[in-house]
């Protein structure tokens, strides 16, 4: 499946600057593997060492949160959009 | 209803708006809002909700104005500098409406002082900067029944959602992030800088899904969060439900009382 990764600002120095990714994959587990043979590191960012993704990074397949899917395992179709939305802070 | 002549004038264009009408600008004259932080967030948010005629705005900061905080707090002026954040904010917060009340609280907000500082309102707006304050408002939001108005910015992306854990189909924080960041990962303030007139839009989000809240109209952002960038312009609003494994409001709850997480951000004054 032909997707679009959504990449947030934070993540954007690991796609020189892109913000949106084209990856290929039948699930979410899948696309993060693509993503990383591509932009090395983004994985560590978003799966911790189990492969399980990390509880402070969201990612949302069209505007469904896949934990509410079936987590990594979750289904991809050609032109979703998956989007990744990190935790945020500031306030100040 | 009980508005004065000035009142009934000064609020005119909302009286007029079949939404709010008289019996409208009453519930937002009775009603209590808590603001956490009179710094980016909660100022845009809070100068709404004096204008607007919200009764009673507690607000709690513990800082004191800085040159670099006027880049977007907008509560606060040059001469202010130097001064308690809470000073400042009562005092433009009055110039713009004197006929509301303002309660100030210069503390740190801590599991220890949380309960008793938010337990007299309707609800809270979360402006602070850092994650152990943000679980520790939702976790003490959803202990007092109490929804919260949760905004973050960073660069350029802010985020806004409302959560009432409370309510047996709404979810909390906890339930769209379930832990916060490890410090290391979290990028100093200073590192990450702010576009200043972010604050504003995230803020006054914040303040919109306040002022419906109170007024009982229209759909809030409960289970769904609002991301905005603002470089792209693009607002993008996704789905999240409450989490029967959350460890806060599932049906399971492992945390049953006020926990404090050390503080990842160390520049808290910018």
């Amino acid at each position: 499946m032909a997707v679009t990764v959504r990449i947030p600002a934070p993540l954007r120095k690991l796609t020189g600057g892109s913000s949106d990714v084209p990856a290929q994959g039948a699930t979410i587990a899948a696309i993060i593997d693509n993503i990383e043979a591509s932009h090395p590191g983004l994985k560590a960012r978003l799966c911790d060492e189990t492969g399980g993704i990390r509880p402070f990074v969201n990612i949302y397949l069209n505007d469904e949160d896949i934990r509410f899917l079936d987590g990594p395992d979750t289904r991809l179709a050609d032109g979703d959009l998956v989007s990744i939305v990190p935790a945020i802070a500031g306030g100040a | 209803m009980s508005f004065t002549e000035e009142e009934i004038e000064r609020y005119s264009r909302h009286i007029i708006l079949k939404e709010v009408g008289g019996a409208g600008q009453q519930k937002l004259k009775d009603a209590k809002v808590f603001m956490v932080g009179a710094g980016g967030l909660g100022s845009p948010a809070a100068l709404y909700l004096a204008a607007a005629g919200v009764g009673t705005l507690g607000i709690v900061d513990l800082d004191v104005v800085d040159l670099s905080n006027l880049q977007r707090q907008i509560l606060h002026t040059t001469p202010d500098v130097g001064r308690p954040k809470v000073v400042s904010a009562r005092e433009t917060l009055h110039a713009v409406n004197p006929n509301i009340t303002i309660n100030t609280v210069e503390e740190r907000i801590t599991s220890a002082n949380v309960l008793d500082i938010i337990k007299d309102y309707d609800i809270v707006m979360d402006g602070s900067d850092n994650f152990p304050t943000r679980f520790l408002m939702n976790d003490a939001c959803f202990m007092l029944k109490k929804p919260l108005v949760s905004g973050s910015m960073f660069r350029f992306d802010g985020q806004v959602t409302v959560l009432r854990g409370h309510l047996p189909t709404d979810p909390c924080y906890r339930c769209l992030y379930p832990e916060p960041p490890p410090a290391d990962l979290v990028p100093s303030c200073q590192e990450a800088g702010i576009l200043g007139v972010l604050a504003g839009t995230v803020g006054i989000l914040q303040a919109t899904e306040t002022i419906k809240l109170i007024l009982g109209q229209g759909d809030v952002l409960a289970g769904k969060l609002l991301v905005y960038n603002a470089l792209e312009m693009e607002f993008m609003k996704v789905k999240y439900k409450k989490n029967p494994h959350c460890l806060l409001c599932g049906p399971n709850p492992q945390i049953t009382k006020l926990l404090d997480y050390e503080i990842s951000c160390t520049l808290q004054r910018h």
